[in-house]
């Protein structure tokens, strides 16, 4: 790891100053991805502002009947909330069905949003990535990249963003509250959080420098059967191939959201006027690219899907 | 250099650290309780597993810094040798283990792993999530995959988990 001072804030606005101050400081909360990274120097952080002690650990109703989880909710807190057990069951089953009872433990709401792709190459510092080291091209791409994306790629990136709970959180129009150093405050849709790579794909998301995430919010509930069907290649603590977050009514209409095929929770609201798993997934997936080792998904997409729309059936 | 105070297994230690210090290397290299393991050192392997405020959390992914005030214990703080907590006699009991390596790991994650079922926190395999959760053999493995046993011991060591849990004699 390379060396960095540390400071722990006393408030958000502390943070947030400490953020705007410093260039090459990070936050760290669960610190479960950060440290990975800094320990394989692909993060190289000055500055460490710990936010662990910042009362953003809450989740309380909301003045609509949705809900406000608090950035530093850890991941088990979040999915054992009996309102999120209740109301929110396919957010539950997402952050369930990611990483391990220990890992969850730490882990927070925003970091988990925050977390970096687990694309081999990007984790591999002998080789170019252009997420990692911009504009030294990119090595997945004709590479071994069975678990990568096949929309919203681009020619300089096809990194996945590996989070489960995002496509919870997607499936339920969620939305994320940001606070900046000089106190201004924005709430971003969850569609437009994460990023698609671009020629930029050094930037995964859209905050701005300096810009903390305080709280992410649920509308109210809109019912239905919840659930989160994540395929992959061992029963537990695996990252996903693809996953299917579903919401779907009694009259079979359905809400949903996929991981493991693009570089943000992929949701394509015109393809759930469709009714069959294969008008649904064709009009979700339409322009894939896929390649060699991925050519799968698109055909696992649609037969997971199915599967979701029998289960909620029964 | 930071100053961390941190409470293991019921006493106080203050320590002057580097920032970079993990919790698993504060551990091991400056308290020197050798218990806990270093495994993979990324959070995969499961080997460095303790208690922090009574949850389970992997010791090489936090820094020492971050936990000062905290309460943790280690395996050599879950029983001693004549005094054995329930999980350790159990896994001597069943020969959960062959080299030992991921087992201080492996019963930490175990402890925790009861505790957050009799807490009601559900699981990937809970059926109802919304229900009373049990410590089914399910429910068991699945909360234990974060542990990894390269000996392969697995079977017996849900055999350690199951007697403990009083799903099993």
């Amino acid at each position: 790891m390379k060396a960095f001072t540390y400071e722990k804030a006393q408030s958000t606005a502390d943070a947030a100053a400490a953020l705007a101050r410093n260039p090459g400081a990070k936050l760290i909360a669960g610190g479960t991805n950060l440290l990975d990274l800094m320990k394989l120097q692909i993060e190289t952080p000055t500055h460490l502002i710990d936010i662990n002690r910042l009362q953003l650990d809450q989740i309380e109703d909301t003045a609509d009947g949705g809900l406000r989880i608090g950035a530093l909710v850890r991941n088990t807190d979040l999915a054992a909330h009996p309102r999120v057990r209740q109301d929110y069951g396919v957010l539950s089953r997402a952050l369930l069905s990611g990483a391990s009872g220990q890992l969850r433990n730490k882990a927070t709401t925003a970091g988990n949003l925050l977390q970096r792709t687990r694309c081999p190459y990007f984790y591999d510092t002998t080789l170019p990535c252009n997420k990692r080291n911009p504009g030294t091209g990119c090595s997945a791409i004709g590479g071994i990249d069975r678990n990568l994306a096949i929309m919203a790629t681009s020619e300089h990136c096809i990194a996945t963003h590996p989070s489960d709970m995002a496509v919870g959180m997607r499936v339920l129009d969620a939305t994320v509250e940001t606070v900046r150093a000089d106190g201004a405050k924005r709430t971003i849709p969850i569609a437009d959080f994460h990023r698609a790579p671009g020629n930029t794909p050094h930037i995964d998301n859209a905050l701005a420098q300096g810009e903390i995430i305080t709280a992410v919010t649920l509308p109210a509930p809109v019912g239905g059967k919840h659930l989160y069907r994540k395929v992959r290649d061992r029963a537990s603590y695996a990252f996903a191939l693809i996953s299917v977050a579903a919401i779907v009514q009694p009259d079979g209409r359905g809400r949903f959201a996929y991981g493991g095929v693009a570089p943000k929770p992929w949701r394509v609201e015109a393809a759930e006027r469709q009714t069959d798993a294969k008008a649904i997934a064709e009009a979700t997936l339409a322009g894939a690219r896929t390649s060699e080792h991925n050519a799968f998904k698109p055909l696992l997409v649609q037969r997971t899907l199915a599967s979701v729309l029998q289960e909620a059936k029964g | 250099m930071n100053s961390v105070e941190l409470s293991i297994n019921g006493r106080t230690h203050r320590l002057q650290l580097d920032p970079r210090t993990t919790l698993l290397d504060a551990l091991r290299e400056h308290v020197h309780l050798t218990g806990t393991k270093k495994g993979c050192d990324h959070g995969q392997c499961g080997a460095c597993t303790v208690m922090v405020n009574d949850r389970r959390i992997n010791s090489c992914l936090t820094l020492a810094v971050m936990h000062d005030g905290d309460s943790i214990t280690t395996i050599e703080g879950l029983g001693r040798p004549g005094q054995l907590h329930p999980m350790q006699a159990a896994f001597v009991k069943h020969d959960g283990f062959q080299c030992g390596y991921c087992t201080p790991g492996q019963i930490c994650s175990a402890v925790g792993t009861l505790q957050e079922i009799k807490a009601g926190i559900p699981s990937h395999v809970s059926v109802d999530i919304t229900a009373i959760q049990k410590a089914t053999p399910d429910e068991i493995r699945e909360r234990m995959s974060g542990n990894i046993c390269r000996c392969g011991a697995y079977s017996n060591i849900l055999d350690a988990i199951e007697e403990v849990a009083g799903v099993k004699a």
